[in-house]
């Protein structure tokens, strides 16, 4: 009964996406105002039907309903609650549901926070979300139906992955497709400018914000995908150039491209065309992203022959998306034009360099990550490209980008001097060549490629120096505290954001240059040393958790003779499904991580270990943490506020207005009486 | 200069960086694509000499052993026409087993030794890696064809 209703709310979500996809844009062209008025409604009624379809669908899981498919395929009833609801969003069906379903929250909150915007515009960009949601739910309904059900019911489930049976797992899709949602507001923004020709400064503005959200979500996602597989693939790596990760950073360089060059567009009026573009290309590589994840091509690309429908619906709509797109901005980006000129050099032209090397490194993980599955499915043999490839192409394509990032914020808009930014920037780049040299010495060892790394990261940490000094010094009278609090949120949003990338260099930086692997033969009593630290085996006994058996190792970790810890990697068996997975212990800390893991038993209560000491490893995601904050102080900039602001003065001199027609009326009537 | 040659002069670095770019992206994907052998191709002598390749199929049964180190580990790969021996130093993947769908990438020896420095399993019971699937299917085809 439940899975019926899911399905039903279902069908009806897609009649008022269909709804919301045409009359609302056919009303902004023609100018029927109630047909404009409908977008916001039919929007938030989509809403609703997708959270009913949604709740069915986790109610499902969590009741163990195990006659429906989906259910039977990807729970258990030994699954934890938390896990069960979290399921519902971990089979293709499932994440697709949840998709569509953040797509209508985006489309709700775009509908709420648009009241300054002309209706027309807003008839519009619902619009086009309108229609990327018929996609969405068509593809459901058509071809993987999460509420099909199984007949004769499965007495028990198949369960959960276990590898995705972590807190870390329960968030991070959420959290991808927060991101990948997010950029079709972007791009019906984008759309909807096409369409109108119209985009200024305004609709800059306007989109800004949403693009910054969208973006900070999928840099969260992405951190929080690597965390995971550092800590639960057992493997102690931290990214591997997986497509399935390459399906997420794709959108990451891309956006990041849109998110600078939304600035532009926004405080000179330039790139105008080039942001479109972008906006077009972010979302499309989001489409491309879930399927590729979510079709299973990646897997194999023959599932595709054997399943047909799904990939010709995905193909049919991924050309549909990205085809009709592009032939609107050949169409109509000459009338939105390129916007205001700026000289050879400024900061349009190393913010516009930044934006193409993004966009090569952008083409180049694509290639990479396509080239095999076209080649396969082609039949011309099986390649793969591993990281390798995208380490050889990365660092010289980053390199001159990183060193723009220092210069960009200190360049002058329109026109720069180059001498004159090099006199500004000597000491910066003077300090940071220094201490780049000297800083591997401290860790031990002077290897050249640390040294490079380190030289990019304290460059940029140095020229934030000299951008704040500089912007304090420019910023009249008063104490260092009141300059400093005079400055605005979007400009410290900047420099947070620059100062987790250089956070994040280091961390790679160091972790590649001086981390140590042992993976050891370890007998009862015996002990390996490593960066300092010795770790001393105890043996492994069994221990049971709620749906898995488990072999937990005791290791003491030692410094200078004291113990300092115990560490109790686990190597478990999954009870429904039989599958063995190793969870690794971890003791995290600012300068280090130590990392063990469980290999293979031997005899006499030996086992094969793996033991890892990790300098400076947290230092990556906590980098991803310091942009994704940039990101959040961004969206609460002044300006934004100021919006809300006078928007509240309108409505008090509206209602001002309102009333003093209504008291106009009042004394029109008395006069009558009288 | 004049705004056309400063418009001249935007446009030939833009394209000289986008054409420098390429080259490396493409020099780079060249030198790093890992190519994939089955056994019955490793045995009739395709697979490269030196360089780094791929090979797939089952860990076949009974072959798992490991040397008194306890790291190293030889087993052998079949497409169930074709073998070939695998050395392997380091923690297998929690899927690899006897019997299972396996990839490995690494080096042939002279001895006619694959010198495994990645063995790869996937994360799932029930999915076995694409290229060992293949390999496994081609062996299937090559055995019918001969016996029909």
């Amino acid at each position: 009964m439940i899975p019926e209703l899911g399905n039903f709310a279902l069908i009806l979500a897609l009649l008022l996406a269909l709804t919301q996809g045409t009359l609302p844009i056919i009303g902004a062209a023609r100018g029927i105002p109630s047909w404009i008025a409908l977008a916001r409604p039919v929007v938030q009624g989509q809403f609703v039907f997708l959270a009913i379809a949604f709740g069915c669908l986790a109610y499902s899981f969590v009741n163990n309903d195990f006659s429906v498919m989906n259910v039977a395929r990807n729970s258990n009833s030994e699954l934890p609650i938390q896990y069960r609801i979290a399921a519902s969003w971990g089979s293709h069906e499932g994440s697709l549901l949840l998709w569509v379903f953040m797509l209508s929250a985006w489309s709700v909150a775009v509908s709420v926070f648009s009241r300054h915007l002309p209706d027309e515009m807003v008839a519009r960009v619902l619009g086009v979300m309108g229609l990327v949601s018929v996609g969405f739910i068509l593809f459901l309904l058509v071809t993987s139906n999460p509420f099909d059900r199984l007949l004769p019911a499965a007495l028990e489930g198949s369960d959960l992955n276990p590898l995705l049976q972590d807190p870390g797992m329960v968030i991070h899709p959420p959290m991808l497709y927060m991101g990948y949602v997010g950029f079709s507001v972007a791009f019906a923004f984008a759309i909807a400018a096409l369409i109108s020709g119209q985009m200024d400064a305004a609709w800059a503005r306007w989109s800004r914000p949403w693009t910054t959200i969208a973006w900070v979500f999928l840099t969260i996602g992405i951190m929080l995908g690597s965390w995971w597989a550092y800590y639960e693939l057992g493997w102690g790596g931290w990214w591997f150039w997986d497509p399935v990760e390459n399906a997420s950073f794709l959108p990451w360089l891309v956006g990041t491209a849109l998110v600078h060059s939304l600035a532009v567009t926004e405080k000179r009026g330039s790139f105008k065309s080039w942001t479109v573009l972008l906006a077009i290309c972010a979302f499309s590589l989001s489409l491309l992203g879930t399927f590729l994840v979510r079709s299973g091509v990646l897997t194999s690309v023959h599932a595709f022959a054997t399943d047909p429908a799904r990939g010709v619906f995905i193909l049919a709509f991924l050309v549909i998306v990205i085809g009709s797109s592009l032939l609107l901005f050949a169409w109509r980006a000459p009338k939105v034009g390129l916007g205001g000129k700026f000289d050879l050099v400024s900061r349009e032209s190393m913010l516009l360099a930044n934006n193409l090397l993004l966009m090569v490194a952008a083409g180049s993980v694509l290639l990479g990550t396509l080239y095999p599955l076209i080649m396969d499915s082609l039949d011309l043999g099986k390649i793969s490209v591993g990281p390798p490839y995208f380490e050889a192409v990365f660092v010289p394509l980053m390199t001159p980008a990183i060193f723009l990032m220092g210069l960009g914020p200190l360049a002058r808009w329109k026109q720069a001097s180059l001498p004159e930014l090099m006199l500004r920037l000597r000491w910066a780049f003077g300090v940071s060549v220094v201490t780049a040299l000297l800083m591997p010495f401290v860790m031990g060892e002077w290897k050249p490629l640390v040294s490079f790394g380190l030289l990019l990261a304290f460059w940029i940490i140095a020229t934030i120096f000299v951008s704040i000094r500089q912007r304090l010094h420019n910023s009249g009278q008063g104490g260092l505290f009141t300059k400093l609090a005079r400055q605005s949120r979007s400009y410290y949003s900047m420099h947070l954001a620059h100062l987790g990338i250089a956070v994040f260099i280091i961390g790679v930086t160091l972790v590649n240059g001086y981390e140590t692997e042992k993976d050891v033969r370890m007998e009862i009593g015996s002990t390996v040393t490593m960066g300092g630290y010795t770790f001393r085996f105890n043996g492994a006994s069994p221990v049971s958790g709620p749906n898995y058996q488990a072999m937990r190792g005791d290791i003491d970790v030692l410094r200078n003779g004291e113990k300092i810890r115990v560490m109790q990697p686990e190597k478990r068996t999954y009870n429904a499904s039989g599958m063995a997975m190793t969870e690794p212990a971890i003791d995290t800390g600012l300068l280090r991580d130590l990392y063990v893991a469980l290999g293979e038993p031997l005899e006499d209560g030996a086992w094969v270990v793996r033991v890892y000491h990790k300098p400076f490893v947290d230092w990556i995601w906590f980098g991803c943490l310091l942009m994704a904050f940039g990101g959040i102080l961004a969206v609460t900039d002044r300006r934004y506020r100021l919006k809300v602001h006078s928007k509240h003065v309108e409505t008090t001199t509206v209602v001002a207005e309102g009333k003093r027609v209504a008291s106009n009326a009042g004394l029109a009537a008395g006069g009558k009486k009288a | 200069m004049k705004p056309r040659h400063r418009k001249l002069a935007i446009i030939v670095s833009g394209v000289s960086a986008l054409g420098i770019a390429a080259a490396l992206v493409l020099n780079a994907f060249e030198s790093n694509m890992v190519f994939f052998f089955s056994p019955s191709q490793v045995a009739a002598n395709e697979a490269p000499v030196g360089k780094s390749f791929r090979i797939g199929g089952l860990v076949e049964e009974g072959s798992i052993k490991r040397q008194s180190d306890g790291v190293t580990v030889n087993f052998v790969v079949t497409d169930t026409a074709k073998v070939i021996p695998v050395v392997y130093t380091g923690i297998l993947p929690d899927l690899f087993k006897e019997g299972k769908g396996v990839v490995a990438q690494g080096k042939l020896s002279a001895d006619g030794v694959f010198r495994a420095d990645e063995v790869l399993a996937k994360h799932d019971e029930n999915y076995m890696p694409p290229e060992a699937a293949g390999a496994l299917e081609q062996a299937r085809i090559q055995k019918t064809v001969m016996t029909q």
